[in-house]
This record gives C-alpha cells, structure tokens and sequence, in this order.
C-alpha cells in the first residue's frame, strides 16, 4: 500500500484575540490509499481540525501536507478549492444540502466545477444516486427526504466526481441507530468496492467499528486504538 | 465556462431562494418601487411642463417685448413701436395685405382651481383678428370666436379642466364689467391653452390702457428671416425693443421653471433612495448570513468566493429590477397624462400633462439599480469572505 496523504510535522494555533491556542504541535500522521480510518476523541481535542487540515479547508501554520504526491500546504485559496473539488468529497454531520436544489440539482454541483457537458453530468448524477439507493427520489427537494435520505443525497454528492478521498465529519451524528448503520455501511461498501479511502470523525465507538482502524485523538496527539 | 457553470448555480440558488426571505424581499422591492415612482412623478411633471412650453413657440414667429422685460406682464409696447416693427426685414404679410402683427395684452384675473378649490391666477389675453393667425395650432373647438368690440370671452381647454366656473354659456365678472363665455379653444401643448381671450380694444378700454399693448408677435416668412429681424429691433432706436424667437421666448421659460421642478425631484428622490438603500442592504445581509452555512458548504466543495459575490449582487439587482418595474408600471398607469396646472411665468397657471418618456424612465431605473448595485456590493464581499470551514458549514 502506498500513503494517499501524509501529515509530516504539522503546527496549527488558532488565534484569539491576543491569546493563541495550540491545537497540533508537530503532529504526523498517514493514511495508505484504500484505508478506512475512524477518528475519535472528546470534543475539543482537534478533530474538525484534523479535517480541515486533511480536507485544504483551512491552512497550518507549519509542516508539511502531502496528497498522492502532491504538496497541497503551499497552495494558495484558489489552488486549494480546485485540489479539493477534484479530490476530495465531503460528507457533513447535517448533510448540508441546498434546500432550494432537488436532489438530482445538489449532487450536480460537484460537476458544475468541471468541464463535463450537461448530458454526461446528468449520466453521473444518475450513477451517484443509484449507488446510494435514491435515484427513484432525483426530483425530491432535501425538506421532502428523511435525515438518512438526506445523508444519501450528500453522500451522492461527494462521490460524484469521483474523488479518491472522503472525509465525514459525524457523519452519523443526527440519525438513529438503524439509520446510522445503512449510512456506515453504504460508506465501507464505498471503501471496499470502489477503493475509495475514507477519514470519518465520530462519536460512536459503534460507528468506528465500520471503519478499518481507529485513531484517538487527544490533546492534540494520536493513540491508535484498533489495527 | 466551469466558472460561469458555478455562478450561474449560485444565481440560480440565490434568485431561488428569494421566497424564503419573503417579505423583507417584498419591502425592498417595495421601497424601491416607491423611490422610483416618486422621482418619475417628479421628472414626467417637469417632462410635461417643458414639453409644453416648449410647443408653445413657434420658430417663425418672433415676439417683441419693451426692451429689460423679461416676460409679458411687465412689457409696454405703443402703436407707433407696432408700427415700426412692420417696417422690419422679413414680416410676412396677413390676409388683409398689411404686415401679420398680434399686438396683444396680458392680464392677471382669478380663477378657482378645482382640485384645491383655492384662488387662482390666471392670464386673460387680449388679441386681434391676427392673434389666430400667428398661433395655427389654435382651434375653436365649441360655441365661436368672441365678436371684435364685444364683452365676449372664449376660454382654452387646458383652463377648463383645471378650473371651475369658465364653462361655455356663463358670465362672469371681472373688474367692472361682466363677461360671456361664447367659446372653448384648443391649442394642444401649449401654454395658451391656460389662458382667456377677449378683444384687444375692449380690454384696454375697460381696463384703462389707452392704445398701448404689451407684445407684439410678428409673423416672419420663415424661421430663416429671424436673425436679421432681432438684429432690426435691437439696432432700431426708435424701438427700445427686444425680439427673440417665441420657440426661444418659451424655451428659456420652460429651463428655468422646469429646473425648479426637477431640482426639487431629485434632491427628494435621492433621500427616498438612501432610505431605500438601508432598507437594500438589510435585506441583503439577512440574505447573506440566512444562507452562511450553504455559501460555507459551497466553498468547502470547491466553489469560488467570487461566485457567492456575484449571486449576492445579482439577487440584489433582481430585487432592485422587480422594484423599478413596479415603480414604472404605477407610473405609468397612474400618473400618465395626468393633467396638472402650476405656476408658469409671471405668475400666471400653467395647465399641462404629465408626461413619461424613455429618457426620464431611464433615469429612474438607473437610480434603483444602482440602489441595487450599492446595496448588493457590501453584503456580496461578506459573502465572498465567508471561509470554506467545516465547522461553520455544519
Ligand atoms: N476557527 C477557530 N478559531 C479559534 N478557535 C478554534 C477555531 N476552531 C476550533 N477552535 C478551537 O480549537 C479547539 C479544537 O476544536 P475542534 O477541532 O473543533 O475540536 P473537535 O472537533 O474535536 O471538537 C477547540 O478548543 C476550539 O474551541
Ligand atoms: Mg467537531
């Protein structure tokens, strides 16, 4: 297995005000291509950081990010907002669909970035939504679907342009049990069978069993829990 | 075309998304609306006065007044200065074969204007046989002409529908003597619609003016001639006159009381439009942060700060087009054509229509839709600075 992303050393403080808190002091980590990894820890302890971090949404202050070879640190705003609709698909505790979009129109977004002509984003929209199971609801505004049909929708939407990398911030935390179990294991389907490598963030030592391994993360620093 | 694809996703979403924020969106559209409504009142009523006097002067017809007067009113003209501009170069001459000169007098009579029921001034002129001949727009459109040494009024039809009491068949009384309404004239567009005529000699008997006039129109046989004739005047001293053309006469009119009017219109217009603005950028803040979590959404995804600008600035034009629009169409349905009457030269009422063009409509759309552009450009940066983090998009 060779690393799809890869933390070397990696400082991050967030200022506020005058003070300065320190979230990551020299932090490494790596993540192989084709791995499942569950990050947990108490609230606070980093890890919507981490995702920032993993996902070019916001900068560290030192050290180095690798993706498939590439240094996205140095990137600038706009490097970093291509880098990230080529490569990564996000998944969000409250799905954070467009409620004005059907279902069909908010998985198309992703695309809307890209040079693909209308037919062929119709095509993969329709292969996105029936890889989660909800073609049939394409003309299905977000407030007319169901928390776990809305995570299905967003998780159309994140593997729509086909990206290598999936990053899930509690992607479970709003629904029930049954309903967290479908979403986690149509997420290990897409780990499993179509290869994509998956960094989930959860509360749920339940949900963390879905995933490969799981990572602990606490004051800033990893405890590895489970191979 | 990815980055036209992504705005244009953003427009749609954020156009989309108007209902949501019904009615603050309605109240912009609203004050807008309002904004222009008012300012194109303003604008189609000095639209409609300088139209109308405008129209009221002819190219080929030069009027005389006593040299320092600068309207009517205060002008004194005698026979024998009537005389001498019939000597003029390019007087063209009337159906009798003498020179076409209306040597005419104004007066100032009241009049009770109908929509205040309050007192007002209007003019009563007094012409000859030639006073039609010099104004070809002028038509006995009811009952006749007053008969030449007779108390015999005719009334202009712009007067009529303003004021009361000067309906064909009646009498009525000014100064020492009564009068009868015998006939109703029209002269579109012009101010004489506004004004009373009677004979000249019975005037000035009964008001005590002797022989003396107060100007003289003189027809020229083509708007050609006019140059040389005010030179004639001007260089004549036995004169002591000043000639301009009656297109000139009325024009200088019109900028200064037109002016009055529209600088009026603006300066009110434009306080409306801050208040407007306020109102704009409230609901384009709103806008802004209502849809926060979807611009960080979209941001993380990988759509450009620019577009979350731009479809904020669009939807701010969109409201600010939906408010001109409106303002346009209760104008148009509600005030033109309307007719109006104010204070013309020397004092006297003016009776015109109001008047929308497409000069003044696009002034008034320019003003809402830079409301708009002000109004979407602040909350549009916000957006455009709302971080891609993840945190704030849940
Ligand atoms: N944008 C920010 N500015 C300042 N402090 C922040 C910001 N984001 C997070 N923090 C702080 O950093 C620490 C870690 O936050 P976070 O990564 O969200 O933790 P977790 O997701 O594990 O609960 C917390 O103390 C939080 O208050
Ligand atoms: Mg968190």
């Amino acid at each position: 297995m060779s690393a799809l992303i890869q933390l070397k050393n990696v400082k991050k403080t967030y200022k506020r005000g005058k003070e300065s808190i320190t979230i990551f002091d020299g932090l490494n980590l790596t993540i192989e291509q084709g791995d499942f990894v569950a990050i947990m820890g108490p609230s606070g302890s980093g890890k919507t950081t981490l995702l920032n971090l993993l996902g070019g949404t916001d900068r560290s202050d030192s050290g180095e990010i690798n993706f498939d070879g590439e240094r996205i640190d140095g990137y600038n705003e706009g490097q970093l907002a291509g880098w990230r609709a080529r490569s990564v698909g996000f998944i969000f505790q409250f799905y954070n669909l467009m409620p004005v979009l059907n279902a069909a129109q908010n998985v198309e977004l992703p695309l809307m970035l890209t040079k693909l002509s209308a037919g062929k984003r119709r095509a993969n929209v329709e292969t996105a939504l029936k890889i989660v199971g909800l073609w049939d609801r394409a003309k299905h505004r977000p407030k007319e679907l169901s928390g776990g049909q809305q995570q299905r929708v967003a998780i159309a939407r994140a593997i729509v342009s086909d990206p290598k990398f999936l990053l899930c911030d509690e992607p479970t935390g709003d629904l029930d049990r049954n309903t967290a179990n479908d979403i986690l294991g149509t997420l290990q389907q897409l780990n499993q069978e179509m290869g994509k490598t998956i960094v989930m963030v959860t509360h749920d030592p339940e949900a963390a069993r879905f995933a490969k391994r799981t990572l602990h993360l606490d004051k800033g620093v990893f405890a590895e829990v489970t191979q | 075309m990815s980055l036209l694809n992504q705005t244009g996703s953003v427009i749609a979403m954020n156009v989309r998304s108007i209902p949501q924020r019904l009615w603050m969106s309605l109240a912009t559209v609203g004050s807008i609306a309002l904004v222009v409504a008012v300012l194109l009142g303003f604008l189609a009523l000095a639209n409609g006065f300088n139209q109308t006097l405008k129209g009221s002067g002819a190219p080929d017809v030069a009027i005389a007044l006593r040299d320092g007067s600068a309207a009517e009113l205060n002008s004194v003209i005698s026979r024998e200065q009537i005389d001498l501009l019939g000597q003029g170069p390019g007087v063209r001459a009337g159906p009798d074969g003498r020179p076409l000169i209306s040597a005419e007098l104004v007066l100032i009579v009241d009049g009770i204007k109908k929509s205040t029921d309050t007192k007002a001034n209007m003019p009563l002129r007094g012409i000859g046989s030639n006073g039609l001949l010099v104004r070809p727009q002028a038509k006995i459109t009811q009952g006749r002409m007053f008969t030449p040494g007779s108390n015999e009024i005719v009334v202009g039809a712009g007067l009529l529908r303003e004021f009361s009491g000067f309906e064909l068949g009646k009498t009525l009384r000014f100064g020492a003597q009564t009068w009868k309404v015998v006939g109703v004239f029209e002269a579109p567009g012009t101010v004489f619609e506004s004004e009373l005529w009677a004979d000249a000699p019975v005037i000035q008997s009964l008001f005590k003016r002797g022989s003396t006039f107060q100007t003289a129109r003189v027809g020229l046989t083509s708007p050609a001639a006019m140059p040389a004739f005010v030179k004639y005047v001007k260089d004549e001293q036995r004169l002591q006159l000043k000639a301009q053309s009656e297109q000139t006469y009325f024009a200088d009119q019109a900028e200064r009381s037109g002016l009055l009017i529209k600088y009026f219109g603006w300066p009110l217009g434009i306080i409306m439009a801050i208040g407007a603005l306020a109102g704009a950028l409230n609901t384009m803040y709103a806008s802004v942060s209502s849809r926060a979590a979807e611009i960080a959404t979209l941001r993380v995804i990988g759509f450009s700060g620019f577009s979350a600008f731009v479809g904020t600035m669009v939807e701010a034009l969109v409201l600010s087009a939906l408010g001109a629009l409106v303002g346009v169409a209760i104008c148009s349905v509600g005030f033109n054509g309307l007719s109006a009457s104010t204070l013309g030269a020397g004092f006297t009422q003016v009776a015109f229509r109001l008047q929308i063009g497409p000069d003044i409509i696009s002034q008034a759309v320019t003003l809402a839709l830079i409301i708009g552009l002000i109004g979407g450009i602040f909350p549009g940066l916000r957006a455009s600075r709302q971080r891609p983090l993840l945190a704030l998009a849940t």
